[in-house]
């Protein structure tokens, strides 16, 4: 697929920066709200959707709670004060109804992902595919075997359309609008994302993507994802995110719920590459019961600020939970991740891995918490945090908390911070390599426990991601 | 007369202002290898460090000529392209990079494009059986965890896979068991030719039983105070560096006189 956006990108050439993603459309919709939030904004956009009573009086609670909520006091709060609220477009249909045959989505749209190459990716080697372009998902499918074995894998809407019941069971219960700000206004205004509901004891094999693009200028996307692995299940999904710079910001704001019933193992993929105009506020929770497993692997490069910390409640005896994640920090931008890991039960077992890349005066936080209940006997969790700064105005923050109230446990925590070493960069081109060679060497080298964890497909384009952001950037 | 493969004039180097080198020359004919003994911190890993070309050492005088041509000022890419090799005293660890991308990528970067992958692979395993390495060597990150042996080794490997003009091993027989010495030396003698030149840095006679040099140097407070045939190196096995001391202050005060 590179090859084709490699093109593609010499046709659109003056975008002014490296990123290839860009480009944009001509703005073409069915539906776009005015500036701004209000009831009104909500109860329209319910209503478009033909939506249950109960969800939008969920919204318009949730749209209290988040007027209610300050600004956070932590973490960048002076780019966080940045964003005007008042400014986003916080609902843009852009076609009247979901499709199921790439032919049916409008043109404009259709070659958009076409040039991000997901119609192929796909066909290549997909299970399912969802591809969000603004507030809508506009094209979706799966695998007719899947869908015969009963595995659910829909837009948001469309899975509350379709299966009520186990939405209203599980929906929000994660994460409550009242969790954070963001969540509250995502509660509020959710359009979009995926449901997943894999039956009992099914083993969906290859992953299931989500595509996410956010295409107008001063745009909210505010997708909302939920996936239950039912007992003894397992599914990997993976979503990837891009959209156009532009010269005012947009703003991202998800909320992932995921839910492990006893014996599941669940995955969830992020290469979130939003051009630098983006907010990008998410909040990730998942819950994993007895002898279950949640793996959040994520990978953040794009974006101005992203404020992310994916976490897992580790509810009954025997539940594991993983958190990888990198993060690629450059010039103005910067990536406060981390995560968050909550031994609930007894015998819970969790590894956080957290890398971080920064340069071009760029900026990294790790943000974790490692929690354990007075209960939680033997629970055992390692946390390794490495930064790896590329030049001397770069900038990497470690705020590590762990809350132990019991005595019975193993706790780890590890953190380096490196610059790309002389004596490697030395090392590498006395063999030949060019500098910039060797740094993106030594580079791939340091994320490769996280690349090594992703598709083929998805590691090959996250190293040319890589290098893109790296050309001539050592020193 | 053809000119020499690889010649030192004069070379004069410090680091971070403290002066290491002080006027070093040494010339190394196609197809001869030279031995480099001498104290510690006498100046020999900073002098093979320089002339691969080491951003940290800055070199204040004197000239490095390879093949004809003044490296002096070149990157150390492109003396590694060039033709010069050095074998670290202490190779440094690549985590994360195995050793075949590794590998791969510094013959692309020599040939000027990708070997095909098979061809590769053959050459690969084919010199890695040579130096008795398991296969699963291959896919380990570079020096990562490795013993100081099978740093060595992979140092010549390396050599081997690149095929330099002129080669310059720092120690690389340091640390090595009685096997793994034979098999680093026959790697060595295995890919010499006449064509090539070695600069051999050493500490002991004993590689020199397996590496015949044809000139033995000695290096002292950042120069050669002295040069011989391997009967030198057989002298200061027995003797030690002290004698030197003294000859070479004579000699000192003899030119100042
Ligand atoms: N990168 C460096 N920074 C500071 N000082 C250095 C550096 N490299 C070498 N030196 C100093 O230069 C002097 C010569 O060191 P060098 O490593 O060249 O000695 P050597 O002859 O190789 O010793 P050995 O036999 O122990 O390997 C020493 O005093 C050493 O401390
Ligand atoms: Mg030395």
């Amino acid at each position: 697929m590179s090859e084709a956006i490699d093109a593609m990108n010499n046709e659109i050439g003056d975008i002014g920066t490296d990123y290839k993603y860009g480009f944009h459309d001509k703005e073409e919709f069915v539906f776009k709200s005015q500036r701004g939030l209000s009831r009104e904004v909500i109860e329209n956009l319910s209503r478009m959707k033909k939506e249950p009573q109960w969800m939008l009086e969920f919204r318009l609670k949730a749209y209290e709670i988040y007027m209610e909520k300050p600004m956070p006091t932590w973490a960048n709060t002076e780019l966080l004060n940045e964003i005007q609220f008042d400014n986003i477009y916080y609902y843009l249909r852009p076609q009247d109804s979901e499709k199921k045959n790439w032919e049916d989505v409008p043109e404009g749209i259709r070659k958009t992902f076409d040039r991000l190459g997901i119609p192929e990716a796909e066909r290549k080697f997909l299970a399912g595919v969802t591809a969000q372009y603004e507030s809508e998902v506009v094209y979706h499918s799966i695998r007719e075997d899947l869908e015969k074995l009963g595995v659910k894998f829909f837009s948001m809407d469309q899975g509350l359309q379709e299966y009520p019941e186990i939405v209203k069971k599980y929906f929000g219960t994660v994460i409550p609008p009242n969790d954070n700000k963001f969540a509250a206004l995502n509660s509020a205004v959710w359009s979009g994302g995926s449901f997943v509901y894999v039956p009992k004891g099914v083993h969906v094999a290859i992953p299931l993507q989500a595509y996410f693009r956010i295409n107008a200028e001063n745009m909210g996307q505010f997708e909302r994802t939920l996936i239950i692995a039912d007992e003894g299940s397992s599914v990997h999904y993976i979503e990837g995110c891009t959209a156009p710079t532009y010269s005012s910001d947009s703003l991202h704001s998800a909320v992932v719920e995921l839910i492990a019933l006893p014996g599941a193992k669940l995955r969830y993929t992020t290469i979130q590459n939003w051009s630098k105009n983006v907010f990008n506020l998410v909040t990730k929770r998942a819950q994993a019961y007895r002898d279950a497993t949640v793996e959040w692997v994520d990978g953040n490069l794009g974006s101005k600020l992203t404020m992310k910390y994916p976490a897992i409640y580790l509810m009954e005896p025997g539940a594991h939970g993983e958190v990888l994640s990198i993060a690629f920090s450059g010039k103005d931008q910067h990536q406060d991740a981390g995560s968050k890991i909550i031994h609930a039960a007894p015998n819970t077992t969790s590894v956080i891995t957290s890398k971080s890349i920064s340069k071009d005066n760029g900026r990294t936080t790790y943000r974790g918490l490692v929690k354990v209940y007075p209960n939680a006997e033997g629970c055992k969790s390692s946390v390794k945090c490495d930064a790896l700064l590329l030049n001397e105005g770069s900038r990497s923050d470690t705020y590590p908390t762990m809350e132990i109230d019991c005595e019975n446990v193993q706790i780890g925590h590890e953190a380096t911070v490196s610059k790309v070493g002389d004596e490697q960069l030395f090392y590498l081109r006395s063999r030949g390599l060019s500098e910039d060679a060797a740094a993106m060497m030594i580079v791939n080298g340091f994320i490769e426990p996280f690349t090594k964890e992703l598709p083929l497909e998805y590691a090959v384009e996250l190293n040319r991601l890589i290098q893109l952001e790296m050309e001539g950037s050592v020193g | 007369m053809t000119q020499p493969l690889f010649k030192i004039e004069d070379l004069k180097v410090s680091i971070e202002g403290k002066q290491i080198l002080d006027g070093v020359n040494l010339t190394i004919n196609a197809g001869e290898i030279h031995a480099l003994m001498g104290r510690n911190g006498t100046g020999k890993s900073t002098l093979a460090n320089t002339l691969m070309g080491h951003p940290k050492y800055e070199i204040t005088g004197g000239k490095i000529w390879l093949a004809g041509q003044d490296i002096t000022e070149l990157e150390p890419e492109e003396r590694s392209i060039a033709g010069l090799f050095l074998a670290f005293q202490y190779p440094i660890a690549i985590p994360g990079v195995n050793v075949v991308n590794f590998l791969r990528a510094a013959l692309k970067a020599h040939r000027g494009g990708d070997m095909p992958i098979k061809d590769f692979r053959i050459l690969l395993k084919e010199q890695m059986n040579l130096l008795s390495m398991q296969q699963s060597f291959a896919s380990r990150y570079v020096n990562d965890g490795f013993s100081g042996g099978e740093k060595k080794r992979l140092e010549i490997l390396q050599m081997a896979m690149l095929n330099p003009k002129m080669v310059l091993l720092d120690e690389t027989d340091s640390g090595l068991d009685i096997d793994a010495l034979k098999v680093v030396a026959e790697g060595i003698n295995r890919t010499m030719t006449k064509d090539r030149g070695v600069l051999l840095v050493t500490h002991y006679q004993r590689i020199l039983d397996f590496v015949k040099p044809n000139f033995v140097h000695v290096m002292m407070n950042g120069k050669i105070v002295k040069s011989g045939g391997p009967e030198l190196a057989l002298e200061l096995e027995k003797q030690g560096y002290d004698w030197l001391g003294k000859e070479t202050k004579h000699e000192n005060q003899a030119t100042a006189n």
